[in-house]
């Protein structure tokens, strides 16, 4: 255990000093330590589930109290404690098939959990969920008797099995714990291999021709814009600069390297070119259980020209940007002030930045991040395909379970 | 234009650069000590470096960058107060960092830097190029490029033992003070190879002189003189620079002793660079005006990511609002109480009704009344303020508690744990502490020490008992002090040029004058108590009027005024009014060429501002038969043989002298 709380240590060392830069580094970090976590975590004979979410529980509040703003963080967290919970139920679900226990049936439900406190809270809350949780569009679509299941697990402490349970709860346990870190390898499998899953889409998006905007940098849009060009398709492509940090000049040096015919403007010429752009394509900072986009500051200005001029305004973004939460969220901190060196040079204006001296003050705000209201979506391409912004509350709720909106030890009322 | 890597690159090319050799870990000295006593009377009690800053400990900003910049390895280095610095370097877990070393060497007789560079040099724990700086240092700069410079000279040309790191800065054209609150830095740079040529702290401003060695000017093809820039007081030295403190152990400070000698004794051919930054940002706390200015720096968040709401030390998250409000959690507020933009409110601090805050930081757990009004200070943690006060620019420290209705005027320093009683004034600018003012003052430099320990444990003890018995009434000096109830001693100023220059006379009559202009007092009895002084100091007549007129001048320069012509209008004012004060000891030629000569004095030394106004002023006292034209004349003629220098001001007159002849002459 040691070695692991160094690990944290140093992590959420990095994300205090906001060492790591990108949601997708981060998300990765996050989801590669938690797995650590989970493989150093000694499992008990009962609830081993339990034992697993509040190990990743206190871990992932620590790292999220480290760089709030830095919402993948919170995201990998309560997915990885979504995984927890979804294999210790399909876990649960083959245990009971095995024993060719039969009896149980919905309606014994309500009973069943009150007779039997021994329980493990996580069966309990994992059952009580999906009864009232409408089923999953994975499970509708394929076709699996979920919900039917899952009373099951409930009825599975039954006094007559007992016995049987304990002797298989050791192979249970390791059983478990391989499952999840599994599946979390298949998470970070998908983090990383993300770009590629988006960058498939763009042929469906991007026609012959086309004109395209884009505003400060992002590797996902680049990899897209590039997926598209090496299917032999020719388009132009608009680079809005992005001010203060002006990453957009690195991005458009990136597409003209790989032979994309790219033009850089002013962040302030947006409008004036909208009229002459067919697609708006950009990335994101994170997606909001609403379809809200927190995104590069200066992307508000460019949905709204879009809309005046209804043009499509796509945003591509990796899963791991999808954040269960809603942006009225208290805990979701919306921005990030950075230094206003971006903006001035200090020495310039040092002379003014002093109320003493009788020249009044300067002060100078340097937001990150922009908040683009989701009836300014046009579509999102995730690595699972294209969404409408009114879609997005169904795929989160696919992704995250509704216990770990609040991953904080002592819940916050009203959230 | 890339968005620059703020970090994390630094130790990759350090690598990189020296694999040739075993790979060394950058190091670097911090010294906890700044060596001065700009911060007394709280540094008595608390070392500087620990001093909270916007509500972290300042040491944190510093060891935060040199973690962020790539140093691996941190000798910090502790005089005063050392077992303070150890124990809160230990109890905030920088000691027992993963990737991050930190020592401490502590030390009981070192009086200033050099003291403390030789001795790391004895202990033998540098090996390679070392960072330099000091525990009050606040910085956000990316040493990578700094360092690979100094790397590259240092391979090209073994005599470039330092890169001193600068920061373009405007100098405040009035008080001719950086930012900062430091003297005016002049420093000459080659252009070409950034090589630091010159480096001048304070010069003769009154002359606007600034002495260069004909040399600098014959060696170096091309040369830049700089005025606006800042020393951010951030080195990367080479070993050498330690053996060079050593052989030279007459060096005590960095600047004034280190680089002065290296670029004018021109040692072995030593070279300091310079490397300056543009985007960062990088400063150090030197006295109580950069706290204020570094702080506000802070606020605004040009030391990103050093800024509240990211360093959350000791857990208490403190959020960023709107208008740059920075608040951490639990704190009690009022509906009625006003919160004013750029203000920062620490962990659980309650906050009463109608209560006005702005531009201020106020720490942690403290308790703050109704109706209380608090404008750009910096309150530290649990301190309590009753109903009413009003607190305007103070620095208030750990516990203090003001009892209703007290007033702070601007630029009170309360130290820790002093009480200031009801309805009591505390008058501008007054340090305030439960520790009486030291006797003996060695003014100069290198003590925040005071003499060694004996001394001031002895102080510390008694204000223990102080606090032990808790009766403060009994403590009669400390009542009528700081008001009813108050515990405190307020210091005596020591402003060192004028108190060292004046002899008791020369103050005495200022006294005494001052009184009569502030309480109306006749013309007479100023002249009565003037020549009681007079006597009982066994002085001369022209002693007095020398003395009289300069109490004038002073009293002149200090009445508020904007320009020059402003300045000259309050002459003329103050020289009317007391004319025949003046006048009844300037009855002898000889007393008037004293007063001259004082005039001449004063525009030189104590208030330059009158150097341009010299002419004029001697012309207005002729018109005003305070001087006649003898007195002029033979001063003039006493002047003859003198020294060009000083002869400034008989030139400046020359035309008033020339006139008073022609005049002269057409009387006859």
């Amino acid at each position: 255990m040691p070695d692991v709380q160094a690990l944290v240590n140093d992590f959420v060392n990095q994300l205090k000093k906001r060492k790591i830069e990108g949601s997708q580094a981060t998300a990765k970090q996050t989801a590669e330590l938690l797995r650590s976590v989970i493989s150093q975590q000694r499992v008990p004979h009962t609830n081993q589930a339990a034992a697993l979410i509040n190990a990743v529980r206190a871990v992932g509040e620590q790292l999220i109290a480290a760089n709030p703003v830095e919402l993948a963080v919170g995201n990998i967290v309560r997915r990885t404690l979504h995984i927890i919970r979804e294999e210790d139920l399909s876990l649960a679900t083959a245990a009971m098939a095995g024993l060719g226990l039969s009896v149980a049936s919905d309606d014994e439900d309500d009973m069943e959990r009150s007779d039997h406190p021994v329980l493990s809270a996580a069966a309990v809350a994992a059952a009580a969920r999906s009864t009232l949780r409408p089923p999953s569009l994975q499970t509708l679509l394929e076709d699996m008797p979920d919900s039917a299941a899952v009373p099951h697990t409930s009825s599975s402490g039954g006094d007559s099995e007992g016995k049987s349970r304990s002797v298989d709860k050791g192979s249970r346990g390791r059983k478990l714990k391989h499952d999840v870190i599994e599946a979390v390898n298949e998470l970070i499998q998908d983090i990383s291999t993300c770009y590629e899953q988006i960058a498939e889409q763009a042929v469906e998006h991007i026609h012959q021709n086309e004109v395209i905007l884009t505003l400060g940098s992002s590797k996902t849009v680049l990899e897209f814009l590039c997926a598209a060009k090496d299917k032999k398709r020719s388009f132009k492509v608009f680079v809005a600069e992005g001010a203060p940090r002006y990453q957009g000049h690195l991005l458009a040096k990136d597409l003209a390297a790989r032979g994309l015919q790219t033009t850089v403007i002013t962040d302030s010429a947006v409008f004036a070119m909208i009229s002459r752009v067919n697609m708006v394509i950009v990335g994101a900072h994170a997606v909001m259980a609403n379809g809200g986009v927190i995104a590069p500051v200066g992307l508000n200005m460019v949905a709204l020209a879009a809309q005046r001029h209804a043009v499509p305004f796509v945003i591509l973004a990796g899963s791991h940007k999808l954040c269960p939460l809603y942006p009225h969220n208290p805990e979701v901190l919306l921005n990030e002030l950075r230094s206003p060196s971006e903006l001035l040079d200090f020495g310039e204006f040092s002379d003014c930045m002093d109320s003493a001296s009788g020249a009044g003050s300067l002060h100078i705000v340097n937001p990150t991040f922009d908040y683009v209201p989701p009836k300014l979506v046009s579509l999102f391409i995730t690595d699972t395909g294209g969404h409408n912004p009114s879609y997005m509350y169904r795929l989160i709720a696919d992704y995250y379970s509704a216990d770990d909106l609040v991953v904080k030890g002592r819940p916050t009322t009203g959230s | 234009m890339g968005a620059p890597k703020k970090s994390g690159g630094g130790r990759v090319s350090v690598s990189e650069d020296s694999d040739e050799l075993v790979r060394v870990p950058l190091q670097a000295i911090l010294l906890a000590d700044s060596f001065n006593t700009k911060f007394r009377p709280i540094t008595l009690e608390c070392p500087k470096v620990l001093l909270p800053l916007v509500n972290i400990p300042m040491i944190n900003y510093t060891l935060t960058w040199l973690e962020s910049a790539g140093v691996e390895d941190v000798f910090v280095f502790c005089c005063a107060h050392s077992k303070q610095v150890i124990d809160y370097l230990d109890k905030s877990g920088w000691l027992s960092q993963p990737n991050f070393s930190v020592t401490t060497i502590e030390s009981h007789n070192s009086v200033s830097a050099g003291d403390a560079l030789r001795l790391i040099y004895e202990r033998n724990v540098i090996h390679g190029d070392f960072v330099l700086i000091s525990g009050d240092t606040v910085s956000n700069m990316s040493l990578t490029q700094a360092l690979a410079e100094h790397k590259e000279r240092k391979k090209k040309d073994s005599n470039a033992v330092m890169t001193m790191v600068i920061k373009r800065s405007k100098t405040n054209p009035v008080i001719h003070q950086s930012r900062l609150g430091t003297e005016e830095l002049f420093m000459a740079i080659d252009p070409d190879t950034k090589q630091l040529l010159y480096y001048e702290e304070r010069t003769d401003l009154s002359k606007g002189i600034l002495h260069l060695d004909k040399s600098l000017l014959a060696d170096n093809p091309s040369l830049t003189l700089h005025h606006d820039k800042q020393d951010c007081y951030i080195d990367i030295c080479s070993p050498e620079v330690l053996s060079l403190f050593t052989d030279n152990f007459d060096y005590q400070h960095l600047r004034r002793h280190f680089v002065k000698g290296l670029l004018v004794d021109d040692i072995m051919g030593y070279k300091i660079f310079v490397h300056e930054i543009h985007s960062n940002y990088a400063a150090r706390i030197e006295n109580f005006r950069s706290y204020d200015t570094v702080s506000r720096d802070i606020i605004h968040r040009w030391t990103y990511p050093m800024v509240p709401d990211v360093m959350n030390y000791g857990n208490t998250a403190t959020k960023l609002e709107r208008q740059g409000m920075y608040r951490a959690s639990e704190i009690s507020q009022s509906q009625s109480a006003v919160i004013g933009p750029f203000t920062v409110i620490g962990f659980g601090t309650k906050i009463g009704n109608n209560t006005i805050i702005s531009d201020s930081v106020i720490g942690k757990g403290c308790k703050i009344g109704s109706n209380v009004c608090i404008k750009g200070c910096y309150i530290w943690d649990h301190v309590t303020i009753e109903d009413g006060c009003k607190l305007n620019h103070a620095i208030v420290c750990n516990e203090v508690t003001l009892k209703s209705g007290a007033i702070l005027e601007p630029g009170v320093i309360l130290s820790f744990k002093v009480v200031v009683g009801q309805e009591f004034v505390v008058p501008p600018y007054s340090y305030v502490s439960l520790l009486q003012q030291p006797v003996e003052e060695d003014s100069d430099e290198e003590l925040e020490y005071a003499d060694s320990t004996s001394v001031i444990t002895s102080r510390v003890d008694k204000s223990d008992e102080e606090d032990a018995s808790e009766v403060p009434d009994t403590h009669i000096s400390s009542v009528s002090e700081l008001g009813m109830g108050g515990v405190g001693y307020i210091w005596q100023k020591y402003e060192d040029n004028e108190d060292s220059r004046d002899d008791f006379f020369e103050r005495e009559v200022e006294a005494t004058f001052l009184r009569a202009v502030n309480e109306n007092i006749q013309e007479d009895h100023l002249i009565l108590e003037v020549n009681s002084l007079k006597l009982s100091c066994n002085k001369l007549t022209a002693d007095c009027a020398g003395a009289l007129f300069y109490a004038m001048m002073k009293y002149a320069v200090d009445t508020p005024h904007i320009s020059l012509d402003g300045l000259m209008q309050n002459v003329k004012a103050v020289l009317t009014k007391w004319k025949k004060a003046l006048r009844s000891y300037l009855t002898d030629i000889d007393e008037q060429i004293e007063i001259i000569l004082k005039f001449e004095e004063i525009c030189l030394e104590s208030a330059k501002e009158y150097a341009p106004l010299f002419t004029k002023i001697l012309l207005y006292m002729y018109n005003e038969d305070i001087i006649e034209e003898d007195a002029i004349l033979s001063w003039e003629d006493e002047k003859r043989d003198a020294d060009e220098a000083d002869k400034v001001f008989v030139n400046k007159a020359q035309d008033l002298i020339q006139w008073l002849k022609v005049a002269e002459e057409e009387d006859e």
